[in-house]
């Protein structure tokens, strides 16, 4: 068959099990005052279609931040506008100031679910599949499935379509950046990413890697001569597209300093909830939070994220090519989620990302990280009712990835890059660790069905009611902490010398 | 290799089935829910002797015994989930557990249908030299039959147990590629117990046995040799027949039931067509009614109030009242059914042309009851559908006649699912397997398998589509006229399912002249 045909057949399967997912129910559906994540979006609509632009982000009489204050940057802010006109079409009740707060219809669900699955095929699917085709190595039927592993990919679907945000779009500008970065158009890219970053500001945890790898490239090119003259084209481009996208804002100092109060709350804590990084797991122990004041958490936080991104940073700086720029993006993003201040579970998107890119060079660990990843937001599916869709598009992922990615058969101590591991660890007895690795993905994936088993069968006992969640993100975090060090020793590993064009030889 | 492929395409049905049924528990819950639901309790909570007299719920049991005596081995495992759905006096009842129960049970017994399914893929004639998986025919059978839209939804979205009948259904036929003819007709019995719609397709059933395994050899040219005729094959086949019969009917003879139960199981007291006309004769008929009454209201040769009221609402209403045209009776639908399959029945007797012209003949039969029969659901599609997947792997001409069915046959069923939140997934469902259909089946065969006009005919369904479900809403008439869509749906359809069989049949004769042409 054509590849286009199976392309569109993947396409369309992901389609209908996104449709699927979002026939369920929302965050916060049926829970009044303040219900959840679809009442924000829509209550983001509301404001931004009946008040002036300057009143968006400030607290007024018709504007109540407490309220789910618009607290995304300026693009969210936009995307709201137009979803907001197109309610209107269709019925202004909707987007009714006041009237409309919690407002929650079949009509409106329909809506509300209609515009992420338009983003999506705009912006995300498109990405996807020119990644997979054009950035991705192997025959056409591995690219196809390469398509279909990270459409299938079950965190960023339960979390769009069940939950409900527009990760999608943010996501999708960003891998839209990486790809157009691959096809070597270097300021088209970082307008990309400019634009991701302008609509959620958690791209920030892809920032790094973005700006080492093309100041590697200028380096690279000599800075006295073509870097600079790529230098400067590329800070005009991001410059540009800041001050388009803050256009309105740009007018008064104060209105600047207000956005990015809200956009960075930092008196919320060092962590909410229970969420699988290092301080909330690290809470179990010694309770942070009561010892340490908030300036402290937040200059001990940021001290041990900029640690744990500066090794892959400096090789991608020394070495700016595809590859080590996927790797240090898994890596910056997942040391932001494991350090950094006011972290949610959802932010595991953010390295999720990446890792999909990675599911075509190392299947297994990038299979098992996505899939830890799924697991570690159980509490909040739980939550919002999304039992069944979260273990069925496990189920499917797991399956389809495992079995078209032939993950098994991949996973010698070669081709998962585990040689550094043997020079590291001397003493180690002599075993081999491909297979380790797979007896070890096997105790984990059960030990997830158990504890998912667990959360929803069993009763916690009276004195530990958070029991399970913490559970679940305690073990969500080793796993996170190990791929962490995988990847990290995996992109450090690598020599400067270009000895990936051996390897293709000897492939 | 083939069996690793065959078992992907296999595990891959099972997570589109669950990722479907566990899904489809959100959906909203037709009537055929509430009816097996019913069934069920019926079985369970009364004795045999009260299962075809009882009426509390409009949706008596008007299937054979067999399928009673299924739904009361289903009922033993029901129990042990909500107790409540048993009892025959909660009508409509819908709690999440049985619900989970309904779903579930229409999966495991979709284990039938998989290994239906298997044996099928077992005895397609295989090209040789194709290295290709996805390119190999009994890969293309198996997603055909496995990923068929119609059985998806009709089973685990609207909700009845067609997986298991139709498994039943193909796993006789697939026995009789195999030359296991007893077991074959052993199995087909059993289905008629379960399911008498299968009566359409006995009449194949009945002269291929007689003739191809009654009469053990033919003549030089083919013809019957009556001198082969084996009575020993003829009590085998008729102790299998009367003892699978008996034991399903038995006991309500024993009872005195019977003109309780055949009255249950035949209501003629129904219309011509079902509330939503299936795409066949009589919806081109009544169609042609309705255009006729309307120009002769226009040129003033009829008179509107002589005019029965019930054809101005029609396709809302039950009975459908001719005006100009005369009505239509169950014995005249019967007639036209029995002369539509009698050609494709004397050519398999005149020449046999061994398991597959029996399986083309079985297709016309299905065929050609659904487009002449009495009250047919759409649904009833399917019968010709799934089984001619299997001629489709194998022959040119067969692919192009199946791509023109099934896409018109499918997109016919598009009503049984009309809320707005289900208009996505029948729509990418549709897409989706429309587009494997025609991709692989277009490689399999290496070429275009559709005339300018079929394709031109086919695309018009997307217009349809469109025009149906997106701008007809939008309009005025959506509140005086709502039944338009639905018309023009099922006489729309109705065209390609009829040129369908027409293509159908002239293959089929064509093949008998070429034949005939061979041996003389």
């Amino acid at each position: 068959m054509e590849n286009w045909s199976l392309v569109s057949i993947c396409v369309l399967f992901g389609l209908t099990a996104r449709w699927a997912v979002s026939l369920n129910s929302y965050s916060g559906a049926g829970k009044p005052p303040m219900f959840g994540d679809y009442e924000a979006q829509r209550h983001w609509q509301e404001v931004t279609y009946n008040l002036p632009v300057h009143e968006w982000y400030f607290n007024t009489t018709d504007n109540n931040l407490n309220y789910w204050g618009l607290d995304y940057p300026p693009l969210t802010a936009y995307h709201s506008l137009l979803c907001a006109h197109v309610a209107k079409l269709i019925n202004p009740d909707w987007v009714e100031l006041h009237a409309s707060r919690g407002h929650e219809s079949y009509g409106h669900k329909l809506f509300m679910r209609a515009t992420v699955l338009v983003a999506d095929l705009l912006i995300y699917i498109p990405a996807v599949v020119l990644y997979s085709f054009y950035l991705s190595e192997g025959s056409n039927k591995k690219k196809v499935c390469t398509v279909l592993c990270i459409l299938l990919y079950p965190g960023l679907i339960l979390i769009d379509y069940g939950h409900f945000q527009y990760n999608s779009i943010s996501l999708g500008l960003a891998l839209w950046g990486v790809v157009v970065l691959g096809l070597g158009w270097d300021v088209l890219g970082s307008l990309a990413f400019v634009l991701s970053l302008n609509y959620k500001q958690m791209e920030l945890y892809h920032s790094l890697p973005f700006f080492c790898y093309l100041l590697g490239k200028c380096f690279k090119q000599g800075l006295a001569g073509r870097g600079l003259f790529l230098l400067v084209k590329i800070a005009v481009t991001v410059l540009v597209t800041f001050a388009l996208c803050w256009l309105p804002f740009l007018s008064d100092p104060g209105q600047i300093l207000q956005v990015v109060h809200r956009l960075f709350p930092v008196g919320r804590g060092l962590f909410e909830d229970k969420v699988a990084n290092t301080w909330c797991s690290l809470n179990v122990l010694i309770k942070i939070k009561t010892i340490l004041s908030t300036d402290t958490q937040l200059y001990f936080s940021l001290t041990t994220t900029l640690l744990a991104i500066l090794p892959s940073s400096i090789k991608l700086l020394m070495k700016p090519t595809l590859w080590q720029f996927k790797l240090a993006l898994v890596n910056s993003s997942l040391a932001f989620f494991l350090f950094s201040f006011q972290v949610h579970e959802k932010s595991i998107l953010l390295p999720a990302l990446p890792v999909c890119l990675l599911l075509n060079d190392l299947p297994l660990p990038a299979i098992w990280f996505l899939q830890a990843s799924t697991f570690s937001m159980l509490p909040l599916f739980l939550k919002d009712g999304l039992l069944v869709p979260y273990v069925v598009t496990s189920l499917a992922f797991l399956f389809f990835s495992i079995y078209l990615l032939s993950a098994f058969e991949h996973c010698s101590e070669d081709k998962l890059r585990l040689g550094p591991y043997r020079r590291l660890l001397i003493c180690m007895p002599r075993m081999d660790l491909g297979r380790v690795t797979k007896w070890k993905f096997y105790f984990s994936i059960t030990a997830m069905a158990g504890l998912s088993f667990m959360s929803v069968a069993l009763a916690p006992p009276d004195q530990l009611p958070d029991l399970f969640p913490l559970l679940v993100s305690v073990f969500s975090y080793l796993h996170f902490l190990g791929l962490l060090l995988y990847f990290n020793i995996v992109q450090i590993a690598e020599p400067l010398q270009s000895v990936r064009k051996n390897q293709k030889k000897s492939n | 290799l083939a069996s690793v492929s065959l078992i992907t395409a296999l595990a891959v049905h099972c997570v589109v089935l669950l990722t479907m049924t566990v899904f489809s528990g959100y959906f909203s819950h037709s009537t055929d829910f509430e009816v097996h639901r019913n069934w069920l309790a019926i079985t369970h909570s009364l004795p045999v002797s009260k299962w075809y007299h009882e009426n509390t719920s409009e949706w008596t049991l008007d299937y054979p015994p067999l399928f009673a005596w299924f739904e009361y081995s289903l009922s033993h495992v029901a129990q042990h989930f909500d107790k409540e759905m048993l009892v025959v006096q909660n009508l409509i009842y819908t709690s999440p557990a049985t619900i989970l129960f309904q779903r579930l049970s229409v999966i495991v017994t979709d284990i039938v249908f998989i290994y239906a399914v298997k044996e099928c893929c077992r005895s397609v004639r295989e090209e040789k030299g194709s290295k290709d998986l996805l390119g190999h025919p009994f890969f293309i059978l198996a997603a055909l039959l496995l990923w068929n839209f119609g059985l998806l939804i009709v089973d685990h979205i609207h909700f009845q147990y067609n997986g298991f009948l139709f498994g039943i259904l193909l796993l006789s036929v697939a026995r009789h590629l195999q030359g296991r003819h007893l077991e074959g007709a052993l199995l087909f019995t059993v289905l008629l117990n379960l399911k008498h719609i299968y009566l359409y397709i006995a009449p194949a059933y009945g002269i291929f046995l007689l003739r191809s395994y009654c009469f053990t050899k033919d003549n030089t040219d083919g013809s019957v040799r009556w001198s082969s005729f084996s009575p020993v094959r003829l009590v085998a086949l008729g102790s299998i027949v009367i003892s699978v019969g008996a034991l399903s009917f038995g006991p309500f003879i024993a009872m005195g039931q019977l003109p309780q139960v055949l009255s249950r199981l035949f209501p003629f007291k129904r219309g011509l067509c079902h509330a939503y006309w299936a795409p066949n004769v009589w919806a081109l008929y009544n169609m042609v009614d309705k255009a006729l009454s309307v120009l002769g209201v226009r040129l003033k040769l009829l008179d509107v109030a002589k005019l029965p009221k019930a054809s101005m609402t029609g396709g809302l209403v039950q009975e459908f009242q001719h005006s100009i045209l005369p009505s239509v009776s169950p014995s005249i639908t019967l007639i036209c059914t029995l002369l539509s399959i009698m050609p494709a029945v004397l050519s398999i007797w005149c020449r046999p042309r061994g398991a597959r012209g029996f399986l083309r003949c079985l297709v016309v039969c299905a065929l050609g009851s659904f487009m002449f029969g009495w009250h047919v659901h759409e649904k009833a599609i399917l019968m010709a559908i799934l089984p001619f997947s299997i001629l489709a792997v194998e022959s040119r001409e067969d692919a192009g006649i199946f791509l023109m069915l099934t896409t018109t046959g499918h997109y016919s069923l598009f009503p049984l699912l009309f809320t707005a939140a289900e208009l996505p997934i029948k729509v990418l469902l549709m897409l989706l397997f429309t587009l494997y259909s025609f991709t692989s089946l277009k490689k399999l065969f290496r070429g275009s398998l559709l005339n300018p006009l079929e394709t031109t005919y086919l695309l018009g369904l997307v217009a349809v589509e469109i025009l149906c479900e997106v701008v007809y809403p939008l309009s005025p008439w959506q509140h005086t006229l709502p039944f338009v869509p639905l018309l023009v749906t099922s006489v729309y359809c109705s065209l390609g399912v009829s040129y369908s069989f027409i293509r159908l049949y002239v293959s089929l004769l064509r093949q008998h002249g070429t034949d005939k042409h061979k041996q003389l």
